[in-house]
């Protein structure tokens, strides 16, 4: 397929290609750290993730009329005003939705899933009578758009480098809070034996509710920074939520390492795979892929020794 | 339930008395003619349907919950505004038309179950509704068994005929090959990429599209073909793909929330509209509400009909619909086809001077709607529209400005030889 090609085009075509991959890892690392932190490190499958997700979405579509209506001048910034609040507004509900329903079913992983599950049609049709059945157009500030020429043929998309910073940032962040901070280590004590953590004093509901809130928050966010690339609607968190549990699944739940390192193996086989095949084949090969790699390995690429 | 009566405040008498006061004001506003003065409901009506002196009851079945309420909205919106119309100027032989709705909830069987419903215990004797092709494929056996009549109005890959059924919006062909026609020649191009949603319809009309390319256009080829599942967020690698294909057209069928995604990444990967040709057949005014019109302004989009259409008859029928449903409203291409549903059925009724599905079903083919927004449409012996094939140009404010259309009507052919 390529011997109408000269060098140059091909050199371009792959080193853009290599940076769509990039982007595709920043993609399903900033969809996964949520998870990561609710199902890998809490152990809930949390079905709804996607429409906390949206629900980011929607803050970040809503600040943004509120900009272009009232604050003109400020709408070249007002994106990151709008990840806060997608932060805190995820958040907020993940609280709500701990102190509410989650907190009674930690002992039945099986019917978080029915719950959340049903939680998330819940959201879907509250979000649909509130903001409407149709998809929202968020509109983006000029500098967000469009992208760098480096050649004539390699050109950088300016919302794929922002994506990828951000997944940076907050990935350093959720490390850092995880595993330099005081209050991950209660996290991780909290996951590795509950009943002892709570024997050293450590408040185990607080923590979980708190951990449950912060992996929504950052779904939150994921959801603010993804209206540059998909679409704002009721129904858009499904789109993710498969991918988002492949990824998190596949990296070996409770590892944030492994969440890296599977985000990156499964968007570097699929974005490799669009290129040569067909977007359907690509998907059906890398769900095959990652089939096949679970059966070999059940615990994912990366574990943690727990003691149960 | 009804409560029963509690005497004093609620007596018997009191609220027949209440009621007869009621309908003073009522008076007032009585139009000039009167419901009821049609013929005899025993002419009009032998096989049992919904039907009385005053009044005839239709079904409403679209998904106002669940993943396709996004579009299907706009489709119940539409048969709303027909029907108000409709008997704001005395109804159908003299009856108000009354209406059901029921939700199809996007599900399949759902659907099938609602149109037993509208079709068993509610004796309708029309139905307005559904709008993907599964949805139609699984009511399908249920008006046929029970014999009722669907006015069904989305565009569709074709493939089917019923006589059951009546298809107000355009089969595959109607839509593409003038399209691709127009294209070719205007813009002289001759390579093609094609996209599409990984379903029936964007394979089947990619299938036509691909035939037409090759086989009915000269010197024109297809360099490329894919397909991806429906949801897909992520289009990098393919635009990467097309940039080293360099396409004179990218020919795109995706649906929902993927076009979002691709029209965005499209615009962030540099590809200017402005100098790349785009024609899409699955882009309406209403999809462009949530890609957002400066992302996909400059691309080309072939319908029937756009909102921004120079007639009379739109003119009218954008203001009526901005009335009843807000100022902020779009109108795409499916729900003008909604619209026309109701107009389409009244006009058959009166031409058989009954409501009997069996007299409907034939009185239809030949009818002509001089009303419709997007002009001048009749119906064929096989059930589906005439009606003209038009390109527009996508503009930044999320309309479209309408820079082709076909002289004459395209006649419907849903099962094209050649094209198979």
């Amino acid at each position: 397929m390529f011997s109408d090609y000269s060098m140059a085009e091909l050199g371009s075509i792959f080193l853009m290609q290599g940076f769509a991959g990039l982007i595709l890892f920043s993609v399903f690392l900033l969809m996964a750290l949520g998870l990561a932190i609710i199902f890998g490190q809490m152990g809930v499958i949390n079905m709804a993730h996607g429409e906390f997700m949206i629900l980011g979405a929607y803050v970040t579509y809503f600040t943004s009329q509120f900009f272009l209506n009232h604050l003109p001048d400020l709408f070249g910034i007002y994106f990151f005003i709008a990840m806060v609040l997608a932060f805190l507004a995820s958040g907020a509900l993940g609280l709500l939705v701990e102190w509410g329903m989650i907190r009674y079913l930690y002992k039945r992983p099986l019917d978080t899933l029915l719950a959340t599950w049903g939680l998330s049609l819940i959201l879907q049709q509250l979000y649909r009578s509130f903001f409407g059945a149709r998809e929202v157009g968020v509109e983006l500030p000029q500098w967000m758009m469009g992208s760098i020429p480096v050649t004539d043929m390699v050109e950088v998309q300016i919302n794929g480098l922002f994506v990828m910073g951000l997944t940076l940032a907050i990935t350093i962040a959720v490390a850092l809070l995880m595993y330099r901070s005081k209050w991950g280590k209660q996290v991780r004590a909290v996951v590795q034996n509950r009943t002892m953590a709570g024997a050293v004093g450590i408040n185990t509901d607080k923590i979980d509710r708190y951990t449950f809130a912060l992996g929504c928050g950052i779904a939150g966010v994921a959801g603010s920074a993804f209206t540059m690339i998909g679409s704002t609607g009721p129904t858009a968190g499904q789109l993710y939520i498969v991918d988002t549990f492949l990824v998190v699944v596949f990296g070996g739940a409770g590892s944030l390492l492994g969440t890296i390192a599977s985000a990156f193996t499964i968007s570097q086989a699929q974005s490799t795979m669009e290129f040569f095949l067909s977007g359907s084949m690509a998907k059906v090969l890398t769900l095959l892929t990652v089939v096949g790699i679970l059966m070999l390995r059940p615990q994912g690429l990366f574990t943690l020794k727990v003691r149960h | 339930m009804a409560e029963k009566g509690k005497g004093g405040l609620e007596s018997e008498f009191r609220r027949k008395l209440l009621m007869g006061m009621a309908t003073i004001p009522a008076l007032a506003l009585m139009p000039k003619f009167a419901y009821g003065a049609g013929p005899a409901t025993a002419e009009v009506n032998t096989t049992g349907l919904a039907v009385t002196d005053t009044e005839v009851t239709v079904g409403i079945l679209h998904s106002v919950t669940g993943t396709m309420a996004i579009s299907e909205t706009g489709s119940v919106q539409a048969e709303k505004l027909a029907i108000e119309q409709i008997n704001a100027a005395g109804g159908v032989l003299g009856r108000k038309i009354k209406f059901i709705q029921e939700d199809g909830a996007s599900d399949w069987p759902t659907f099938a179950e609602k149109a037993r419903k509208l079709l068993v215990n509610d004796k309708c004797a029309s139905v307005m509704g559904c709008w993907t092709s599964a949805s139609r494929k699984a009511v399908l056996p249920v008006f046929e068994q029970y014999n009722g009549m669907l006015y069904y109005p989305t565009f569709y890959e074709g493939l089917e005929e019923s006589k059951n059924v009546i298809y107000t919006g355009q089969e595959a062909t109607q839509q593409i090959i003038a399209g691709l026609d127009w294209v070719t020649k205007e813009k002289g191009a001759k390579t093609f990429y094609l996209l599409g949603s990984d379903y029936i319809w964007p394979r089947t009309s990619n299938k036509i599209a691909r035939k037409h390319i090759e086989n009915f256009m000269e010197g024109t080829s297809v360099v490329g073909e894919e397909y991806f599942p429906l949801g897909h967020t992520q289009f990098n690698s393919v635009i990467n793909k097309i940039k080293l294909r360099k396409p004179d057209v990218i020919y795109a069928i995706i649906v929902g929330g993927s076009n979002v995604a691709f029209y965005k990444q499209l615009k962030a990967a540099g590809v200017d509209l402005s100098k790349q040709t785009l024609l899409t057949i699955s882009v309406t005014e209403d999809e462009i509400l949530g890609i957002g019109g400066e992302n996909i302004a400059g691309a080309y989009a072939c319908m029937k009909y756009f909102q921004s259409l120079d007639n009379p008859n739109n003119k009218e029928f954008v203001a009526a619909f901005k009335k009843m449903w807000g100022d902020n409203i779009v109108i795409g291409d499916v729900t003008q086809a909604a619209y026309l549903g109701p107009f389409l059925w009244k006009l058959a009724v009166e031409k058989a001077g009954s409501f009997d599905i069996d007299k409907i079903a034939a009185a239809s083919p030949g009818i002509e709607f001089t009303g419709a927004p997007e002009g001048y449409v009749k119906v064929h012996e096989n059930h589906h529209l005439w009606s003209k094939t038009r390109v527009g140009m996508a503009r930044t404010d999320g309309q479209y400005d309408v820079i082709y259309e076909t002289a004459d009507l395209v006649e419907p052919n849903p099962f094209p030889e050649g094209y198979q």
